[in-house]
Order: structure tokens, then sequence, then C-alpha cells
């Protein structure tokens, strides 16, 4: 198996003995198919046992090892050092504080993730012995892919609006409301409006797109964002020139 | 040290944590609930498991046949009051989880859709494509934030269970932004944290499964349960361990060897049947013990596949064609496209079994309740026991749902029956003891012995004594190494010694974990002197029902060995027959 040297330049930061951020470089002999999470684990297996950074499944779906590779973001376990040049810049992920070394508090996505409520709101109430609720494939397909999101806030970090306005709900927060929004089980659009529709909801995002290119699962939230526009202004009209017509 | 006061707290937030969460905020809103977990509930290994849960809800389906499937899967070393609770309660846990948004992948009519899977004689498997376990997982904790009583302690790392008056009374756990040590005191605590695959070198296990939860109960004197039953799942990405699912057999999924004969059929699971029209219960929808098994015997027969990755067979999937394969198992092909560089609808896949689950874990009774009064466990690092010597796959997805539920109720139970708190002052001195444990690791001059080091030379010697096969002289020679690392850990090194984020630390403590684990395997595989299931012995090939129908049960002794019990196996209505996979089977 072919083996290159890599230069991994990983940023560094301990808040109990840094002042500042400083790039630390260590010299990873790294085999051809290997992911840059696989030369962080060689760097902490073998040269450095202080480096700290979140990784598990090592297969894109446990959302962990999110971070800034070569100003890009991206799943660790997912880039793929052959893509890279020898020389590779790992940074913790834009756009969030910075803990420790590579790891970020994210308490903030967490809590704007728990304020468009992220969950079915039946239309009605229904007994779990009366079975499961009827939905075609059609009607799954509506807001499927939407479910696939990860939580690793790629789009996050990639998000231009989100640097400038940290108010900003933020793409997969408003995605994950879409996907609610738009299963034929749920009736709970009216609840969800009152935080999406806001101003530090769907009307921050300027249209950049950049959350989409970096989704690592296609969520695609770009598009969930413009249907949530679309959604919103027909909303708006409706109750401002139209108030006898039911939303 | 600070004092968190809570009514129940539980650890470990994926599947059964999040399940035993939810059920104790329903039956109780005034209940205080901490759910600790060492990751955020969505990183929890639950998300990695593809396949699907099984629960009978097709009217050609019924109780009687998945009882009857999960018992001979296990070669009856289930628990079979356990299995029957289990398959009644499996249909509503899965309707629930549709009630609260599961994208469970649907027939054209609109009902469940449901798959076929190993060793089930019935197709019985509900799925949402090939991401199961991360849609429940992403439901669970999704519908969990619809609870303000369930406050998380997301990285937390538990560290020791504390106990007075003969009651489990709390815990102490690291913060791991602070690197403080915070004491919880609770009147019933429920362990749900998951497997110690990573006791393996090869595994589909994530970084964050190292045997905590079981190790935080076997410490405390709790026993670990059938600890010698490892699961090796027969198709992992030979590179990376990472999982293909038994849905790709399922789905119509052949396995071949080098010669590209379908050999399954020499092993007892023929005759071959026509590709693309996989036959429940036979050829590859054997169960994953058996298929592992006849790939160590194509291995020493020369019959696989050599590999830049070592030794391995392969799954062909071609037939399937690339709308099947992208509508049923799209995360299969991304993940061998992207980890393997090759497509299963242009190429067959090499393959090779991959250590994937525990049966083993700590001791529960039908009721999820351990042995220490006010302690429950539930999920892989539990042992009700459902699973026997080898779990059917697409069960344990369930299990997390139908125990992490038993053992919220019976915390309940426990709350209402307990009396008053115990003796605050004695848990408070527990509670500094475990820090004071924790501040020496700190303390210790700088030892000669590395994590890596000692991790390594862990994996290999399981992987080298207690595999797919295993002899007594293999078994001793893995205990004697185990308990000679046990012994060179007390010399490891920290060279981290500040507070916030400490991996170091962390990995040390997972460390700790995965060696007391690993012991119980060994010994408990040492001394069960017969083959059944996952657990095969080149010098005792068969089952012996007279001496070994049992669990085994490993307590904790601080150092030596763990010492061995064991205690009869629950038959309720199934005498120990045949497994039979061949073709003529009923």
């Amino acid at each position: 198996m072919s083996e290159r040297q890599i230069q991994l330049e990983v940023l560094r930061y301990n808040p109990e003995t840094d002042t500042e951020p400083r790039f630390q470089t260590y010299s990873v002999p790294c085999l051809n198919e290997w992911v840059v999470l696989d030369a962080l684990n060689y760097v902490k297996d073998n040269l450095d046992t202080t480096l700290s950074y979140r990784w598990s499944c090592h297969m894109a779906v446990c959302g962990s090892c999110g971070m800034m590779i070569n100003g890009e973001p991206k799943l660790a376990c997912k880039a793929f050092i052959h893509e890279y040049p020898d020389k590779i810049r790992v940074e913790p992920l834009a756009n969030f504080p910075i803990e420790r070394d590579l790891v970020t508090v994210i308490e903030d996505f967490i809590a704007k993730f728990a304020s468009i409520k992220p969950y079915l709101i039946p239309k009605e109430d229904k007994p779990v012995s009366a079975g499961e609720y009827q939905q075609s494939p059609a009607e799954l397909l509506k807001y499927k892919q939407y479910t696939l999101c990860i939580n690793c806030m790629l789009c996050y970090a990639a998000c231009p609006q989100y640097g400038l306005v940290p108010e900003f709900l933020g793409p997969a927060a408003i995605s994950m409301a879409h996907r609610y929004n738009q299963d034929s089980r749920d009736g709970g659009r009216d609840q969800r409006q009152e935080v999406i529709a806001s101003h530090e909801g769907v009307w921050e995002c300027s249209f950049v797109g950049a959350c989409s290119e970096v989704c690592p699962k296609h969520v695609d939230p770009a598009s969930a964002l413009q249907q949530v526009k679309v959604a919103s202004t027909i909303d708006w009209y409706k109750e401002h020139l139209m108030p006898w017509v039911k939303k | 040290m600070e004092i968190v006061q809570t009514d129940v707290a539980i650890v470990g937030a994926g599947g059964a944590g999040l399940r035993a969460a939810i059920a104790l905020a329903e039956a109780d809103p005034k209940l205080r609930i901490a759910l600790i977990s060492k990751v955020y509930p969505m990183r929890s290994h639950t998300c990695a498991a593809e396949g699907g849960a099984a629960g009978v809800i097709k009217s050609d389906d019924s109780l009687d046949l998945h009882f009857n499937d999960t018992v001979g899967g296990g070669d009856w070393l289930c628990d079979q009051d356990a299995v029957e609770y289990f398959i009644n309660e499996a249909p509503k846990e899965l309707i629930q989880l549709e009630h609260w948004g599961c994208p469970w992948s649907r027939e054209p009519n609109g009902s469940v859709a449901v798959r076929p899977f190993g060793g089930m004689k019935i197709k019985r498997t509900w799925f949402a494509a090939d991401k199961s376990g991360f849609h429940i997982l992403h439901t669970l904790f999704q519908t969990s934030l619809k609870y303000p009583t369930i406050q998380r302690f997301d990285e937390y790392y538990a560290l020791d269970l504390l106990d007075d008056d003969g009651r489990c009374q709390g815990l102490t756990a690291l913060e791991m932004r602070s690197g403080q040590i915070k004491h919880f005191q609770a009147k019933a605590v429920i362990i749900a944290a998951g497997g110690a695959g990573r006791m393996f070198p090869f595994t589909t296990n994530g970084a964050i499964k190292t045997g905590d939860g079981m190790a935080l109960a076997y410490r405390a004197g709790v026993p670990l349960k059938d600890m010698e039953f490892v699961q090796y799942h027969p198709t992992g990405l030979p590179n990376t361990g990472i999982l293909l699912t038994e849905g790709c057999r399922g789905e119509g999924g052949i396995l071949v060897n080098k010669h590209g004969r379908r050999y399954l059929q020499d092993y007892g699971m023929g005759p071959e049947t026509p590709v693309g029209q996989p036959v429940l219960k036979t050829m590859e929808l054997g169960p994953r013990d058996r298929l592992s098994q006849a790939f160590w015997h194509e291995q020493q027969k020369g019959n696989t596949v050599s590999t830049k990755w070592g030794d391995c067979v392969l799954l062909d999937m071609r037939h399937l064609g690339e709308k099947k394969i992208n509508e049923r198992l799209p995360f299969v092909r991304d993940l061998s496209i992207s980890y393997l560089g090759m497509d299963p609808v242009k190429e067959p896949i090499p393959i090779r079994p991959v250590v994937h689950y525990c049966m083993g874990g700590i001791h529960t009774d039908i009721k999820a309740a351990t042995p220490l009064p006010g302690l429950f466990a539930a999920g892989e690092c539990a042992c009700v026991s459902i699973n026997g010597a080898n779990r059917l796959g697409s069960n344990s997805l369930t299990e997390l749902l139908v125990f992490g539920r038993r053992a919220a109720m019976s915390a309940i139970e426990h709350l209402q029956a307990a009396p008053g708190s115990g003796n605050t002052a004695a848990l408070a001195a527990k509670a500094e003891a475990s820090q004071a444990r924790i501040r020496a690791l700190f303390d210790k001059s700088k030892g000669a012995e590395t994590i890596s080091g000692i991790r390594g030379e862990m994996m290999h010697t399981l992987e080298e004594g207690a595999g797919i096969y295993r002899s007594g002289d293999s078994l001793a020679n893995t205990c004697d190494k185990l308990a000679e690392l046990r012994q060179r850990y007390d010399n490891i090194s920290l060279n981290d010694k500040t507070g916030v984020y400490n991996t170091d630390l962390l990995q040390a403590l997972e460390l700790g974990s995965m060696l007391d684990c690993a012991e119980a395997v060994a010994v408990g595989g040492r001394d069960r002197k017969e083959s059944r299931g996952a657990h095969q012995r080149l010098d005792f090939t068969a089952r012996d029902d007279d001496n070994f129908l049992k669990h085994s049960l490993a307590y904790f002794r601080p150092k030596e060995p763990p010492r061995i019990e064991y205690l009869d196996v629950v038959i309720t209505k199934s005498k120990p027959g045949v497994r039979d996979y061949s073709g003529a089977h009923k």
C-alpha cells in the first residue's frame, strides 16, 4: 500500500495554558486510502497524546468529526488524504467558539435546533393500539431528504450569514423544521412558523447556497430554506391581503 | 464537589437511554431526570445500525414464530420469559416510534414495510432504508426535546456508582468541558451505555464503544453475564471494518468464495437458492454466527480471496440492479464507493467477518433490574438475556426500545417502594474517594506504559485467543496476557495534566473499562467448555446442555481475574433442539 509523508498542521489551543491558538505541525506517514481522521489518530496514538478532537463512527453518520480541512468544512472521516497536497491544515469548525484544540462549543446550535420543535406534533392524537399512520412512499419522499441531517454543523461553518449574524437559526435547524412541516402525519407547522418565520429565522438567509455545497449527506438545506421562504410569503399574503382565507 | 440532585440518573443517551428518559418523563412530569452521556446524544452508536428492527406486525407472522427464531438463533441460551416479554412489546414500541415520526420505509399502500433478515423465518424487520438505527436515534433524540424535565449532561463521563445501605444512589461523573467531577445524587440509576466492541482490533463499533457502562456496574459488584459471547458480523469492509448491513443479503445479495461458489451450502445452510430470490432462514439468510464460522473454514481451506487487507469473500449484489440498491441500500453503496472505491452496482464487494456486538453484559432480570437495588440496565450494555449465544440481526434495535422503557418503569417502581434518601455523608465520602481515584491518575509519577501500547496488546490478544474459533490454550494465553496488562495498566503515563476536554485522561479511563470487560470475555470463554452460538471451541466442539445450559456470571476482583459463577437458563416452552438452517427446515 502506497505511503505518503503528510505535514499535518493542527490548530492547538488549551484555555488553561495558551493565551491564543497556535499551529503545531506533525509529520505523519499516511496510507493513501486513509482519511484525515486516521492521520489525527496516528498523531494521538504515536506522536502527541495531548491532542483533543471528537470522533466516533468513522463512517460519516455520527456527525462528531466536523472540522476545517484546508479551509473547508469537512468530516475528518470522509476527507481522503489522496485528495489533498502533502501539507494539510486542520482547524476547528469555523463560526463556533473553540473549547480546546479541534473541539468546539456547540451549545448555540443545540439550542437553536431545539427551538424549532424538531419533533412530530400530530394532527390528532392516536393511541399506539390504533396502529401505525398510513403514509405513502410519495408522502415519505416529500420530507425524507431532510431527515438525513446528521447534525454535523458543517453548514453552520460554511454559512456566511451565521458568521455575521449569530442570531440566525441557520440551515440545519430550518431544514429540520421543514422536514416536520412536510410530514403528512404532522400538524405543527403554525407552532414552528412562529420561530422560523421570525427575523432571525429564514429571512436572514441570503441564499449563498454554501450550506448545500458542504453538506456530506446531500440534505440540501438551501432548498429547504427557499421552500420555507416561499411558504412564509404565501402565509403573509393570505394573512394581510386575504384575511378571510384560512391558512 | 458540586452536587446535582435528581430522581433518576441515566448513563448513556443512545437508543436505550433516550427511550428510558422519554418513558420517565411521560410517566411522571414531576420526576427529575438526568441524562448523562460522554457524547451528545446523536453521536451515540445507535446511529450506525443499518438494517432494521424486528417486530411482529404483518398478518402472515406471529409472536410464536418470532419467539422460535430468537430462541433457536440464540442456541437456547436466551431466557425464554424475557424473550416472550420482548416479542410482545416489540410491535408496540415500533408503532410508538412511528407515531413519533420515524421515517420507516413504506409499502405502496402506505403501511410500514418489512424486509427479510438472517435467521428469521418471516419478513419482520422494519427498516428506514439502510439507516434504521440513525433514524431511530434521531427520532428519539428529537422527541426527547419535548420534555423539559429531561436534563441533559452532554459530554459527562460516568466514573463510579455510589451505593449506600445496599442501594445504588447515584454516581460521580467528569464534566469534560471543565475537568470537574460532579456528584449526582439519584434515587435510581439506569445504565444504557452500549457495548465494548473496541476491545477488538477489527470492529464495526465506533470509538466510543469501550464498555464503560459494563465496567461501571462490574466494578460496583454487579456481575457481567455471558461475556464470552461476542458476535462477528459476517460482512464488514476489509480495510475499515465498516458494516455492510445484513439487509444486503435480505434484499438478495449472495456470498461467494474465490471460485465463485456459494460456499454456505457446504456448511449446513444449503441447498443453494436461486440468485436474487432469497429464501428465509437459509443460505445467505442464515444466522451471523454460522456465516462468520463458515468464513473461517473457507479461509482454512484456502478458498478465500487474498486482498491487500487480508483474506476476504465476496458479497455480490450486482443482480439487484442500480434502482433497488439506490432505494433500499443507498448507504451501503455510498460506503463501498467512498471507503473501498468499489461500487456494488458494478462489482462484487470483498468483505470479512468483523466484531459487531456483545451478547453479554450487565446481569439483569426480565425487568431490567440488576442485583444491586436501584440499579437498572438496558441495551447492548445489558444482558437480559434475549440474545443468548447469538443475537439475530434486527433484534437489538427493538431491544433498546423495549428494555429502555422497561428499565424506566422499574426505576419508577423502585422510587415508589424505596425508603428516603440514604446517608448523604457516606455517599459524599464515596464521591470523594472516586475523585481521589481520578486525581491519582494525574499525580502519579510518569509511568513507562502508554495507553495506545496497552490497548494494542489487548486487542491483539483478544483477536488471537478469543476470536471466531477458540481453544483452551488460546484462551488461557489470553487470560494470562490480560492479567498482565491489567497490572501494567497501573503504570500508564498521562501526558496531559490539564482539565478541559482532556482526551488523554478519557482514553485512559476507557482503556481501564475495556481491560475489565476483556478479562470477563476471556475467562468466561476459557471456563465454558462447549461450543454454542458465537462461542466455538476447537477442543469442545459440541453443545453441552448437561453442563452449560447456563449463563456465566463474572464477578469483579480488583487484583485477580474474575470469579465465575453459573445461573440456569429460563426455559418456558422451547426445549433445546437442533438449529436447522438447511432448506429442509419447516
